[in-house]
C-alpha cells in the first residue's frame, strides 16, 4: 500500500527520487507548500537565492559544471516570470534544467488572480516541454517525466507549474517504474551506412576540419575526440561552446572560429573541403553571411537533434545520433579505412594552417598610457588559477576574451551564455558552479554592466559559504556595444557610458555583501591581487579591475558579412593570397 | 512554394494545439488550414495540416514538430493517394424568383439545403477545396451572406492505416506500465 502524504510531500519526495541534491529558489505564496516538507528533506539542500533569476542561472551552472539536472524553484506570477530569462537561456544552449513552480490553485487559473501568470504559455516556446499539475496522483510521474527529458537527447529546460491545491490535498506517492512518452523518443544510435559515408568523405577530402560545438560536451567525448583528431591529424575548432571539449595547447588544435575567431580557424572553415561537424548548429556568430560560409566544403552533420541537421546549411551527409557513439563509430570505420591504406593526405593543409596560425597570432596591445589592458587580467587569470578551475563569464568584451585569452585544456571548465547572450549569468551561473562543484576554483569573469544585474547573489553566496571568486573588468561601459560604436556609429556613444568608476564602488559593495573587496588599476599590480584572492577560499572575493575602455575585442567578423571579410585590426584584413592549394 | 497536407497524430492533452500554433508563428511557417479531432484510439488525436511551403522548409517544419514531445507521428499525404475533404456552409440571398437557379447550383455541386428563409438558402458542400471554391464561385453572383469552412481532413487510399502501428506501440507502453 502506497504511503500517504500531501501533494507537496509527494513533490519533494519525487525531486529526492530524480536525485536532487541541491535546488536554488526563493519562496513566496503558491509554492509555500512544497518548501514545508523541504525543510525536513535530508537528501535536497535549498540555496536561498536573493532573485528568481539567479536561481535559474545557478541551476544553468550547476548543470554545466556536473552535467547533472539544475533545479530551481520559484512561486507563481512574477516569481515564475523572473525565471523566464534564464529558461530561455538555457533552451538556447541545450543545458539541461528542470523550473518547478508554484501555480495559483486549480480553481482560480484563469481568473487573473493574485500572483497569476500563465507560465506554461509563456514558457512554451522556450522550454523544451512544461507541464501543468493539477492532480496530486499526478506529480511523481511528471517529475520523472520532466527529468527525463531534460537530460536526454538533446537536453534543455523542462518547467513544471504545480497548481497549489495539488500541493495541499492528500495523496498517494508512487514513484513510476517506467515512463509513458509516446512522443519521445531521442535517436543516440547512429546509422552504421551515414557513418561509413562519412568515414569515406574524410579519407578523400584534402582540407577537413573538425567543426566542434557544444554537443561533444554535453555528450561528453572529449576523449573520442582527441582519438579521432589524433588519428587523422584533421585540424580542430571549438566553438565558443565547446571551448574546454580539446586541449587548447593540443597541436592539432585551431581555436575558436566566429565572428572573434582566430584567423587559423575562421580560415580553416572558409577554405576546408570537408566540414566534419560535431554537434554544432551552424549558428550566425560562426557562419557571419550564409550564403559565403565554407562555400567550397561538403559538409558531415552529426547531431542529436535532427531539425539542427540542414537547418541553416545543408548536410551531405546528415548522422542523427549522440556525439559520443558518431565519433566511436567514426573511428571503427576509418581505423578499417586506414587499415585497408585508405588515409587522407593533408600535408598540404597544414601548411597553410600553420602559416596563418604562424602569421595572425591572437593578442592585443597594451595601452600606451600604462593603464590596464582588459586582456592581460584575464590572460593572468587564467594562467594563474590553471586549467583546473571553472571559468564563467557574463556576456560582452570580457566573454570573448576569456574565451580567446584563457587556455581550457578540460571539458566544463568554461560555462557561458552563448546563444542567448545574457547579461548577468556570470555570478549567479558561477554560484551554481562552485555548489556543484565545491572543490574546484571558480571564477566569474564579469564586466561591470553585466555584473550590475546580478550581484545580489554575492549575498547568497557570502551567506551560504559558497567562495567564488569574482574578476569585474570595469571599463566604465557596455563595453562590447560601444565597440560596435565606435566600428559602425561614428563613435557616437549613445548611453554606453555606465561612470562605473565612479559608480558604484564595487570593492564596498563587495565588503557590504560580505566578501573581500578588491581593486586593481595598474598592470604590474595584476598577479599580486590575484595570487590574494587565490589565497582566500572561506568568502567570495571581488576585484574590481579598473581597465582601458578602448581595448576592442580582435578579430572581428562583422555582423552581416562573411568569414573571408575578417578583420586582424580596424580595416586590416589578413592576407589570403597564397592559400591556393 | 507548394502545397502539402500533413497528418499529425498527437497526444489528446491540454495546451497541444497551443504548441504546434506556436511552433508554426514563431518559426515563420504559415499555415493554410488546420482541422483537429479524436481519432478511434481516444488518447490520440488527428490534425491535419496543409502548409504552403518549399521542399527544405516543409523538412524544417515536420522536424520541429516531431521535437514536440506531444506529436506521435507526422505523415505527409499525397494528394493523388489521399481524400481530402473540406465541408462548407454558406447562406446565399434567394427570393422566389432566384431560388430556382440557386437550388439548381447546389444540386450540380451535390451539396445539400440544409436551411430555407424567406430570401436566403443555407447550403452544406463536402469535397476538395477545388470543387469548393468552383461552387462559390457560381454562387458568387446571387449574393453570398455568410460563408463559414472548416480545415480540410485528409485519410490516405487503399487499405493502410497510419494509426495502426502508432496503437500498438502505444498499447505495449500502456501494457508495462499497468
Amino acid at each position: 500500500m502506497s504511503e500517504q502524504m500531501t501533494g507537496a510531500q509527494s513533490l519533494i519526495r519525487a525531486l529526492e527520487a530524480a536525485g536532487v541534491d541541491t535546488v536554488f529558489g526563493i519562496p513566496g505564496g503558491a509554492i509555500l507548500p512544497a518548501y514545508d516538507p523541504l525543510l525536513d528533506s535530508k537528501k535536497i539542500r535549498h540555496v536561498l537565492v536573493r532573485h528568481e533569476q539567479g536561481a535559474g542561472h545557478a541551476a544553468e551552472g550547476y548543470a554545466l559544471a556536473t552535467g547533472k539536472v539544475g533545479v530551481c524553484m520559484a512561486t507563481s506570477g512574477p516569481g515564475a516570470t523572473n525565471l523566464v530569462t534564464p529558461i530561455a537561456d538555457a533552451h538556447m544552449d541545450s543545458v539541461p534544467i528542470v523550473a518547478v513552480t508554484g501555480q495559483v490553485a486549480t480553481g482560480s487559473i484563469g481568473t487573473d488572480a493574485f500572483q497569476e501568470a500563465d507560465i506554461r504559455g509563456i514558457t512554451l516556446p522556450i522550454t523544451k516541454h512544461n507541464f501543468l499539475v493539477t492532480d496530486p496522483l499526478e506529480i511523481p510521474r511528471t517529475i520523472a517525466e520532466a527529468f527525463h527529458i531534460a537530460s536526454t537527447g538533446r537536453p534543455g529546460p523542462v518547467l513544471v507549474d504545480v497548481a497549489k491545491d495539488a500541493m495541499q490535498a492528500m495523496t498517494t506517492f508512487s514513484w513510476p517504474a517506467s515512463l509513458d512518452l509516446p512522443g519521445y523518443r531521442p535517436v543516440s544510435r547512429p546509422h552504421a551506412k551515414q557513418v561509413r559515408e562519412a568515414a569515406k568523405l574524410i579519407s578523400e577530402a584534402r582540407r577537413p576540419v573538425l567543426y566542434v560545438g557544444g554537443g561533444v560536451l554535453k555528450a561528453r567525448a572529449s576523449k573520442e575526440l582527441r582519438v579521432l583528431a589524433e588519428m587523422t591529424g584533421i585540424p580542430v575548432v571549438t566553438t565558443l561552446m565547446a571551448r574546454g571539449a580539446f586541449p587548447d595547447s593540443h597541436q592539432l588544435h585551431l581555436g575558436m572560429p566566429g565572428m572573434h575567431g582566430t584567423v587559423a580557424a575562421v580560415g580553416a572553415l572558409q577554405k576546408s573541403d570537408l566540414l566534419i561537424t560535431l554537434g554544432a548548429r551552424f549558428d550566425d556568430r560562426v557562419t557571419g553571411s550564409l550564403a559565403s560560409f565554407a562555400p567550397h566544403a561538403k559538409v558531415i552533420h552529426a547531431d542529436i537533434d535532427p531539425a539542427e541537421i540542414s537547418k541553416n546549411r545543408v548536410a551531405d551527409v546528415p548522422i542523427v545520433g549522440d556525439c559520443r557513439e558518431v565519433i566511436a563509430d567514426l573511428v571503427v570505420a576509418i581505423q578499417a579505412d586506414q587499415a585497408a591504406g585508405r588515409r587522407g593526405d593533408y600535408t598540404g593543409w597544414w601548411r597553410l594552417l600553420d602559416e596563418w596560425r604562424g602569421r595572425y597570432p591572437l593578442g592585443y596591445e597594451k595601452p600606451e598610457d600604462g593603464s590596464l589592458a582588459p586582456q592581460q587580467v584575464i590572460e593572468r587569470i587564467g594562467q594563474i588559477a590553471g586549467p583546473e578551475a571553472i571559468y564563467v563569464p557574463g556576456v560582452g568584451q570580457h566573454q570573448m576574451w576569456a574565451a580567446q585569452f584563457i587556455s581550457y585544456e578540460n571539458p566544463s571548465t568554461f560555462l557561458n551564455s552563448g546563444g542567448a547572450g545574457t547579461m548577468g549569468f556570470s555570478v549567479p551561473a558561477a554560484m551554481g558552479a562552485k555548489v556543484g562543484r565545491p572543490d574546484a576554483t571558480v571564477w566569474a569573469i564579469d564586466g561591470d554592466g553585466c555584473f550590475q544585474m546580478t550581484n545580489q547573489e554575492l549575498a547568497t553566496c557570502a551567506l551560504e559559504n559558497i567562495p567564488i571568486k569574482v574578476a569585474v573588468i570595469n571599463n566604465s561601459s557596455l563595453g562590447m556595444v560601444r565597440q560596435w560604436q565606435t566600428l559602425f556609429y561614428d563613435g557616437r556613444y549613445s548611453n554606453t557610458d555606465l561612470h562605473s568608476s565612479r559608480i558604484p564602488d564595487f570593492a564596498k559593495l563587495a565588503e557590504a555583501y560580505g566578501c573581500v573587496g578588491l581593486r586593481c588599476e595598474r598592470p604590474e599590480e595584476v598577479d599580486e591581487v590575484l595570487e590574494k584572492a587565490m589565497g582566500i577560499n572561506d568568502v567570495p572575493v571581488v576585484i574590481d579591475f579598473v581597465v582601458h575602455r578602448d581595448a576592442m575585442v580582435w578579430p572581428m567578423v562583422a555582423a552581416g558579412t562573411g568569414n573571408d571579410d575578417i578583420k586582424i585590426a580596424r580595416d586590416l584584413a589578413p592576407e589570403w593570397e597564397k592559400d591556393d592549394l | 512554394m507548394s502545397r502539402h497536407t500533413l497528418s499529425v497524430l498527437v497526444e489528446n492533452k491540454p495546451s497541444v494545439l497551443a504548441r504546434i500554433a506556436g511552433l508554426f508563428s514563431r518559426r515563420g511557417f504559415n499555415i493554410d488550414s488546420l482541422a483537429v479531432g479524436p481519432t478511434e484510439h481516444p488518447e490520440i488525436s488527428r490534425m491535419t495540416i496543409v502548409v504552403n511551403v518549399e521542399e527544405l522548409p516543409l523538412e524544417q517544419v515536420t522536424k520541429q514538430l516531431n521535437k514536440l514531445v506531444n506529436v506521435i507521428k507526422i505523415v505527409e499525404l499525397d494528394p493523388t493517394a489521399a481524400v481530402q475533404r473540406e465541408l462548407l456552409l454558406v447562406k446565399v440571398k434567394a427570393d422566389t424568383q432566384s431560388r430556382g437557379a440557386v437550388l439548381e447550383t447546389a444540386q450540380l455541386f451535390r451539396a445539400k439545403v440544409v436551411d430555407v428563409a424567406p430570401d436566403t438558402v443555407t447550403i452544406e458542400a463536402t469535397g476538395n477545396p477545388e470543387k469548393l471554391d468552383a461552387m462559390l464561385r457560381v454562387l458568387e453572383p446571387f449574393g453570398v451572406r455568410e460563408l463559414v469552412q472548416s480545415g480540410m481532413v485528409a485519410i490516405g487510399r487503399g487499405s493502410r492505416s497510419i494509426t495502426d502501428r502508432t496503437l500498438r506501440s502505444l498499447d505495449r507502453v500502456g501494457e508495462r506500465s499497468a
